[in-house]
């Protein structure tokens, strides 16, 4: 074996390692802080029994689902069944292999990063859906029709949005677009209102469709508990449940973190000092707890109000905003 | 009761394990108690003090336990708050067969526990007591309880998971 074989191997053992340990810390106690957040919000407690201040709830949680029977009902297709969860958890894990967390510190960084993102987050829908097919359960089935309807519709008003990105910052390579806004807040791409006046409408439809695609309320038809029981959920239990749950959060954290990048200028300071990880971390976790904040603020929308949002409004706007940015690149 | 006989046939005995690992046992059960997800599912008034014991005055969220899933398949706890009646028992059997093991049953409310004020003669709709249908763990009487009573049920039946209390009693003065 020669040394680039094995420096090839350490980083990749290092990154599953390590990818998965964020996964999986960030799932655990994003929940916590949902908990907590949502206690806050309603003049509760919160968790606060399970070790200091409720901290490990997280814990006596997955210890319990993991301990929990794996259910599998009469008439499922077993084998995509129990292939659901595994697939679903698998993307948004591989999406984090291109997010750079700091100047130095990425998995692999390569030119067509952006993309690749959005190619993986693409298969989690369609791994709900086949998860809500396979249950042979009435309310899986409507909440997975309601799941392609939903995705199909936020996708296309995201992928504009970052496609007048690209067009902006002439790169897919999430590295080259952070280098790009370094120097103060001025430079973020948000406020960058000399390529684009509509910037800030676009980090607007960015989080709207972040949300959505997230599957979160006010747009979670995933898990519509009010009328389809659990959604595509209602069949899993133990951990095949806390599979889905995993994924959802662990979706959250890319797509803030791609907020963050896309954005807020990845880990560059507001203020041009001390630039690093720190930053990235800070940014993306105030987005990870707004996500939160809208989730226990609004009530669920219902599924013609949230079609019409996407079709009659965000798209028409995205696509005015790409419009918008190919005239004032020809112009200026 | 003849019609409860007829659903107590379907419960079938497990077999206890041949070898016990008490340290992992005890752990799990220390797990298990610490995250009892119950069922959104009310029957009757009882439900809405059941409502009220996870709002913010009483706030179950503190022994986390506020996670109320919507599909038996994701929880643990079964609160029977209110009337059984014949005609729901069915459904109330079969929620509590689609739960996977281990599950544990409270009978909040005196109609749950035992029929409540609709046991006397000639009675024919209310099921006097939710344990004619399904094994039950704790029962809290009231009418309906207060939510501090549920929640003492709910450390009670930690007690009966862990073996240990958590908080220390009150006593009546």
């Amino acid at each position: 074996m020669t040394e680039g074989m094995v420096m090839n191997l350490v980083r990749l053992l290092l990154y599953l390692v390590g990818m998965i340990g964020f996964a999986a810390f960030n799932a655990a106690y994003l929940t916590l802080l949902e908990r907590k957040q949502a206690s806050w919000m309603q003049l509760r407690r919160g968790p606060t029994e399970v070790g200091p201040w409720g901290l490990l709830q997280p814990v006596a949680d997955g210890v319990k689902l993991m301990s929990k029977q794996l259910l599998l009902p009469r008439d499922v297709d077993v084998p995509l069944f129990l292939l659901g969860p595994i697939m679903v958890v698998v993307p948004p894990i591989l999406c984090l292999v291109t997010i750079p967390f700091s100047e130095t510190l990425v998995a692999r960084n390569f030119n067509l990063g952006l993309l690749m993102i959005f190619a993986f987050g693409a298969i989690s829908t369609f791994v709900l859906m086949l998860a809500g097919l396979a249950s042979a359960n009435k309310f899986s089935s409507i909440a997975a029709a309601r799941i392609v309807a939903q995705n199909i519709a936020y996708e296309i008003p995201l992928l504009v949005i970052v496609l007048s990105l690209v067009m902006s910052t002439h790169s897919f390579n999430l590295h080259t677009i952070v280098d790009q806004q370094a120097g103060g807040f001025w430079h973020w791409n948000l406020l960058r209102l000399g390529t684009n006046p509509l910037m800030p409408v676009a980090f607007l439809i960015y989080f709207i469709c972040l949300l959505a695609e997230s599957n979160r309320a006010p747009f979670d038809m995933v898990e519509a508990e009010s009328e389809l029981v659990a959604g595509v959920f209602t069949e899993y239990s133990g951990m095949g449940f806390g599979l889905f749950f995993i994924a959802e959060y662990v979706n959250i954290v890319v797509g803030c973190c791609l907020a963050t990048i896309l954005f807020l200028g990845g880990w560059h300071c507001p203020f041009g000092l001390l630039p690093g990880l720190h930053w990235f971390l800070i940014k993306m976790y105030a987005l990870c707890v707004m996500v939160v904040w809208v989730r226990w603020s609004f009530p669920r929308t219902q599924f013609y109000g949230l079609l019409n949002l996407s079709w009659k409004i965000l798209i028409p706007l995205a696509l005015a905003n790409l419009l918008l940015t190919a005239v004032m690149l020809k112009l200026f | 009761m003849e019609e409860g006989s007829l659903h107590l046939e379907k419960q079938v005995d497990v077999p206890p394990g041949l070898i016990h690992f008490a340290a992992l046992d005890n752990f799990l059960n220390l797990c298990r108690a610490n995250s009892l997800w119950p069922m959104t599912f009310g029957l009757a008034c009882c439900a809405i003090e059941m409502m009220a014991t996870g709002a913010s005055r009483f706030d179950m969220s503190r022994f986390g336990c506020e996670v109320f899933r919507p599909s038996p398949r994701q929880s643990d706890l079964m609160i029977v708050s209110g009337t059984v009646t014949w005609k729901m028992s069915t459904a109330v059997v079969t929620l509590y067969d689609q739960m996977p093991e281990p599950k544990w049953v409270l009978a909040m409310g005196n109609c749950a526990v035992a029929g409540g004020p609709f046991v006397f003669p000639g009675q024919y709709s209310v099921v006097p007591g939710v344990d004619k249908l399904i094994p039950v763990d704790v029962y809290v009487p009231g009418c309906p309880p207060r939510p501090e009573a549920l929640i003492e049920g709910m450390l009670k039946l930690e007690e009966k998971l862990t073996g240990r209390r958590r908080w220390p009693t009150v006593e009546a003065k």
